[in-house]
């Protein structure tokens, strides 16, 4: 190639280049319009609920200003109660309905607080004294804290109340009252796809083995039985669960049959069957990598050293298992990822109590209406899949690379 | 002495031991779609041990219920146009693709791949707050947009893997005796790979048929899909009606993994 001499410049290759360019942004243009409309337009909007915080601005600007100018920390004094009265006089009932709504969010009892004001408000002329007399709470500092909370355009309120936690201008960050709430659908959220995860790969690893001991043509005609689950929608499959596991259905017919219990089990709407399920469809996520990596494992080293005397147990630890670790490693966190926003699955086996993350944001979006904290979920469980699958991504390229060396 | 790791008792026992729990493994992957099949047939309705009578009494009332039928023929419809409308887009974005140094190229593949990642909750979600907005939401089209965008990464994938094993030289030789661009791809590049194509769509058009959380969110009272009618049932009752519907998915997906299996042997 280099023995023939190319001129320092490509005038009519670079013009072509350019051309190869166009064409090839052309080809790509009708696919990223689509998905910046139909993906990124959502996926940001879904973000921007997650900060946003519109309805105080919306119903009583004025406030909103006086608002962000108060330190938060002070008593309540006429600087806020001036304009407040003023806006509410001018405030659309449809707005402050909004608003009612969002400030509820945080303190149920505002709501009723605030419809009395706005009744009242022809009598109230912005002094301490007039909001002390409509409601002692008027002058509580709780309460223009929330309302400072709300004062927005943009807000860190729902995103750390999917936390639990609370921005208070008196003492910083501090824990919610109902503390532990999300915090705790988030942790079994994340041990429901860790035990998953773990029952996929101890279940997986012997499969593997066994499939990669195969002469290939068995090996082909076994893998279909893996293919057809996998080609089965989810939830025909959680159907079948459905059927199989409830109390008068065939794994506790089988179990009385056999004599090992007296009277049905209940495997149904628990945890039990939420993993048994989630471990059903997640399984030939975890074979498939697995599978790879040991095809590619080279097996001459494992004969040099049963050939240089090492104990089996040596041979599978140090040398075998290094060996395919990439390829585990890249289907365990695959596996991790999705089960991470399974919605279906635990919501038609699982009770109360094993519903996921997923299953809230749902709920909150569709159900309670309160889409800023079903953002603000759907924005954690959004960062943790994509941390996770930056770290996946770089496995599974350096486990690629470890089959081609 | 060396041991040969593969001859004694404990050997014996250990791939004895490896045999049987790779068998069970399959069958704890394989008998719960199996067993659908069989208890769909039988005329008991609490669909389990023992097995009542041969019946085709719950097929009768799937195929003669507008409600049922209707999910499955809107289903298919919705299946096949986002399908088309993915291969179409994602054929011609994979052919963009390979032109090799690209300014920007990276983050275009990620953001054709994301739809794969992130969560169909999220998908949904947002989608939910967009297309109401523009009153998508409760229409046919809406759905298709939705179900085409969560298939076009798959067809990437497929088409991107045959475009990889492309030989350039017969494009080169196409070049070279004098054919257009266009010819090139009509005669060269499109037949070497269709099958890459043809497995694209087939998993997008598995993705569409199976999607529905996405549809939960979308869908108003008139875009009943097969599997969005199979959530609401199973939801409230158990009934056997949801067998034979399962049943019917279960003959579909073995007709799907055999096309794809031999397109793969090809």
């Amino acid at each position: 190639m280099s023995a023939i001499a190319l001129p320092p410049s490509l005038p009519v290759v670079a013009r072509k280049d350019r051309a190869a360019l166009w064409r090839a942004y052309g080809l790509l243009a009708p696919l990223v319009l689509f998905l910046l409309l139909t993906f990124v337009g959502p996926i940001g909007t879904l973000l921007w609920r997650a900060v946003a915080d519109n309805e105080l601005p919306q119903a009583l600007p004025t406030t909103a200003r006086a608002l962000s100018a108060w330190d938060g920390r002070s008593a309540p004094d006429e600087t806020l109660f001036k304009p407040f009265v003023a806006d509410l006089r001018e405030a659309s009932p449809r707005d402050l309905a909004a608003l009612a709504r969002r400030l509820a969010y945080e303190t149920p009892a505002l709501r009723s607080l605030l419809a009395t004001a706005k009744r009242e408000v022809a009598g109230l002329d912005g002094s301490v004294a007039a909001m002390g007399a409509l409601d002692q709470r008027w002058l509580d500092n709780a309460t223009w804290q929330t309302f400072k909370r709300a004062a927005g355009p943009v807000g860190s309120y729902h995103l750390l109340s999917a936390v639990d936690i609370k921005h208070d201008y008196q003492q910083g960050l501090v824990n919610k009252d109902e503390a532990g709430l999300y915090r705790s659908i988030l942790a079994r959220t994340f041990s429901i796809a860790a035990i998953t995860t773990l029952v996929c790969v101890l279940l997986a690893f012997p499969l593997c083995v066994f499939l990669d001991r195969r002469t290939p043509r068995t090996r082909n005609l076994l893998l279909l039985m893996i293919l057809l689950p996998f080609w089965t929608s989810i939830l025909v499959r959680t159907t079948a669960w459905m059927v199989l596991l409830q109390d008068g259905g065939m794994v506790n017919a089988l179990l009385m049959a056999l004599g090992w219990v007296d009277s049905p089990v209940h495997l149904l709407y628990n945890r039990f069957g939420v993993i048994l399920a989630l471990v059903h469809v997640m399984l030939p996520f975890m074979v498939f990598p697995l599978l790879a990596a040991m095809a590619g494992c080279n097996r001459l080293l494992v004969q040099a050293a049963y050939s240089m005397g090492a104990r089996p147990l040596r041979v599978f630890f140090q040398v075998y298992l290094p060996q395919v670790l990439p390829g585990l490693a890249a289907g365990a966190l695959m596996v991790f990822i999705v089960t991470l926003g399974f919605y279906i699955t635990p919501a038609l086996l699982g009770g109360p109590a094993d519903q996921m993350i997923s299953f809230y944001i749902a709920q909150f979006t569709t159900g309670t209406l309160n889409w800023g904290l079903a953002s603000a979920l759907g924005l954690v469980l959004l960062v943790a899949t994509t941390l996770l699958y930056l770290v996946q991504a770089h496995l599974a390229r350096r486990g690629a690379e470890g089959v081609k060396r | 002495m060396i041991r040969n790791p593969n001859r004694g008792r404990l050997a014996w026992f250990g791939n004895l031991g490896l045999s049987l729990s790779g068998w069970l493994v399959l069958a704890f992957l394989l008998l719960p779609i199996l067993v659908v099949l069989p208890l769909s047939f039988s005329d008991s309705r609490y669909m389990s041990l023992p097995l009542g009578n041969f019946t085709l009494h719950w097929y009768e009332e799937f195929f003669g219920s507008a409600q049922w039928l209707g999910a499955l023929f809107n289903s298919f419809a919705i299946a096949v146009a986002s399908t088309v409308l993915a291969v179409v887009l994602g054929g011609l974005a994979a052919l963009g693709l390979r032109h090799p140094a690209m300014p920007g190229k990276r983050l275009i593949e990620v953001l054709l791949i994301a739809p794969m990642i992130v969560p169909a909750v999220i998908v949904g979600v947002g989608m939910y707050f967009v297309f109401a907005n523009a009153g998508l939401t409760r229409s046919y089209l809406g759905l298709i947009l939705a179900h085409t965008t969560l298939a076009v990464p798959f067809v990437i994938v497929n088409v991107g893997s045959a475009l990889g094993g492309l030989n350039q030289r017969l494009l080169w030789a196409a070049a070279s005796m004098g054919a257009t661009p266009w010819m090139t791809l009509r005669k060269v590049t499109l037949p070497l790979v269709s099958p890459g194509l043809i497995s694209g769509g087939l998993f997008a058009f598995a993705t569409s048929l199976d999607e529905v959380v996405v549809t939960l969110f979308l869908a108003g009272p008139d875009q009943r899909t097969l599997p969005r009618e199979m959530f609401t049932t199973a939801r409230e009752a158990l009934s056997p009606v949801l067998l034979s519907a399962a049943t019917i998915m279960v003959l579909f997906a073995t007709l799907l993994l055999l096309v794809s299996r031999s397109l793969s042997k090809r």
